[in-house]
């Protein structure tokens, strides 16, 4: 964050330029190298979680519930077919859109668990990971100066990839008080006329908060009000421990402005694969995919084969991992409330997000001082927004040993500090 | 009766002995009290019958000789293949003793110091007994995997500690 930012400000402090042989010489004709950057980019914070990981390299024995991703390597069986397409000389691009089987099972998978229709033929793309989705996404939708509303705290993709894209952000808080909800009155207070688009990621990343069917729809209703279109983040989606999901493009009239962005990362634990998609209706779906054939051409084909074996045989798989993160959940939302440090219970994702204001100190502060002194790696809640101030994110995808002894020393950490 | 929470319980235990009973109730949401009284039942009606250590003796120098055997009996009348497992399964030696089908009737796991000791159970005790045909003897010279897990082939993490 702030601090890495100014590291490499200054002229010379550059990492790669020798001091003394531009500013002095040439002072106004030269420019520092990162001064050629554009200024949309220069405008962009680098990831606070990345200071974060910078700050780990160096140590050892450090406990990380600073993940963001499934302990579980891939289920045998989705790299197996992937080792055999390989063998079978699976090698090339396929079509821009996706395999067409592939995108028939998908549509297929959607159909099953939320009676939602998308043609395999135009409305789905398969894209590496839902990080591309949300960048193309954004990118066919945004003008210049176009508003989007995001959930504050969020997941760290959302708001560069806006400015980036050429919109602006406007920020719709949500606190702990009301679980993390996003309400559709608070939207519609943030509306303007040149509001584009809603974006929502639920369950969410960091805080685990999701949103019922009812919340659903009266969200729907502001989307309606004023045309917005809604950009949902749904890659949680399989890990929703308390109630049921509900896609929102198969909410009563939703379809027709919404883009639904899935993947396989969390729920069958391929994050490294790269492989996501998005949904939607074809008129938004073919601007999506100009952007993808000319950017990414097409997923890799390999990870394409292990999605299809994931969507066919995969379910098995998602039950034991859900089964076994909804006990550690258990574990931990118990653990850090017993030790004094507020957490609501996150409805799905993996992530814990309780409240450190009770141990006076910023998240950031204490997110350092427990990997100092306890090493142990949370995630300051800052990193997603200002909305995270006062809370941190610990991620259990990891062991329940690991989550015992991650406890046991925050449980010191915060006795300490008295 | 074994209800779904029971198969639960014994899940989490099944991959961890030593989760203690209320860490099972928090992870499964129940009372523990309740979990005790579970565990309790359990243990009584010996569906779980021990709480033991997943060891990998390869790793341990002292050498232990495992076999396989094939074992083929004529089955007696009334008692069919029981008598003569049971009567298998009562020698120390003996670590696992299952009826299967197939070309032959019962398999037998039996472990020793040496190959020579291995060998001498099979020819001095296992051979003779009354009803056994025939024995067919495999050592086993490694192992990959035991009771659902990988031994050696421990998969490489290599998870970055912190990512968004
Ligand atoms: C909310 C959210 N959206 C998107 C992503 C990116 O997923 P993918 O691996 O499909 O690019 C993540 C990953 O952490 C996430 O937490």
């Amino acid at each position: 964050m702030s601090r890495s930012v100014k590291a490499t400000e200054g002229p010379g402090s550059e990492p790669g330029t020798t001091p003394g042989d531009d500013a002095a010489s040439e002072p106004a004709r030269r420019v520092t190298s990162r001064a050629r950057l554009a200024q949309r980019v220069r405008e962009i914070p680098s990831s606070g979680i990345r200071r974060f990981f910078d700050l780990l390299a160096s140590m050892e024995d450090v406990i990380s519930l600073g993940v963001g991703e499934p302990d579980f390597t891939t289920p045998w069986h989705i790299r197996e077919a992937a080792i055999y397409s390989l063998e079978r000389g699976y090698t090339m691009y396929t079509s821009n859109y996706g395999l067409l089987d592939l995108r028939q099972a998908i549509a297929a998978h959607l159909a099953r668990l939320y009676g939602v229709a998308y043609d395999p033929a135009d409305e789905i793309v398969v894209t590496l990971g839902v990080s591309e989705g949300l960048d193309i996404t954004l990118r066919a939708l945004l003008d210049p100066g176009d508003e989007v509303i995001i959930p504050d705290p969020g997941y760290v993709s959302y708001a560069p990839c806006t400015t980036l894209a050429g919109g602006v952000v406007v920020p719709v808080p949500t606190t702990v008080a009301d679980g993390f909800k996003v309400r559709a009155g608070a939207i519609a207070a943030r509306v303007t006329p040149r509001t584009r688009a809603l974006l929502l990621g639920y369950p969410n990343n960091p805080t685990g908060a999701s949103l019922s069917r009812s919340e659903l729809n009266t969200i729907a209703q502001v989307a309606e009000a004023h045309d917005l279109v809604v950009i949902s983040d749904e890659i949680y989606d399989r890990l929703t421990y308390a109630g049921e999901h509900v896609c929102f493009g198969s909410l009563p009239g939703m379809r027709e402005r919404t883009i639904v962005l899935g993947g396989f990362s969390k729920a069958y634990a391929m994050t490294g694969w790269r492989i996501g998609y998005v949904v939607g209706p074809r008129e938004l779906i073919g601007g999506i995919v100009k952007i993808h054939q000319y950017t990414a051409l097409c997923a890799p084909i390999m990870s394409q084969k292990a999605a299809l074996e994931a969507l066919r045989a995969g379910e098995p798989d998602v039950r034991q991992m859900v089964a076994e993160y909804d006990r550690r959940r258990r574990v931990i939302v118990r653990g850090l409330n017993e030790i004094g440090l507020t957490c609501h219970e996150p409805e799905g994702a993996f992530y814990a997000f309780p409240s450190v204001t009770s141990a006076g100190l910023s998240s950031e502060e204490f997110a350092e001082r427990l990997l100092f002194e306890e090493k142990v790696a949370v995630v300051p809640g800052t990193a997603f927004g200002e909305g995270g101030a006062g809370h941190v994110r610990c991620c259990y995808a990891t062991s329940l040993r690991n989550i015992n002894v991650a406890l046991e020393r925050i449980g010191r950490f915060v006795s300490r500090l008295g | 009766m074994i209800d779904e929470i029971d198969r639960q319980i014994l899940g989490v235990l099944e991959d961890d002995a030593r989760t203690p009973p209320d860490q099972i109730a928090t992870m499964l949401g129940l009372d523990p009290q309740d979990v005790v009284g579970r565990l309790e039942r359990l243990e009584d009606e010996r569906v779980l019958v021990k709480y033991r250590a997943l060891v990998n003796w390869d790793r341990v120098d002292e050498a232990m000789v495992i076999a396989l055997i094939e074992v083929r009996v004529s089955p007696q009348r009334d008692v069919g293949f029981d008598d003569i497992a049971r009567r298998i399964a009562r020698f120390p030696e003996t670590r696992f003793v299952y009826l299967v089908s197939g070309a032959y009737d019962i398999a037998v796991q039996v472990a020793g110091r040496t190959l020579r000791e291995v060998a001498s159970f099979v020819s001095e005790k296992l051979a003779p007994l009354e009803g056994v045909q025939g024995t067919t003897t495999h050592f086993l010279l490694k192992r990959y995997k035991e009771d659902g897990e990988l031994l050696d082939d421990v998969e490489e993490t290599t998870r970055l500690p912190v990512t968004p």
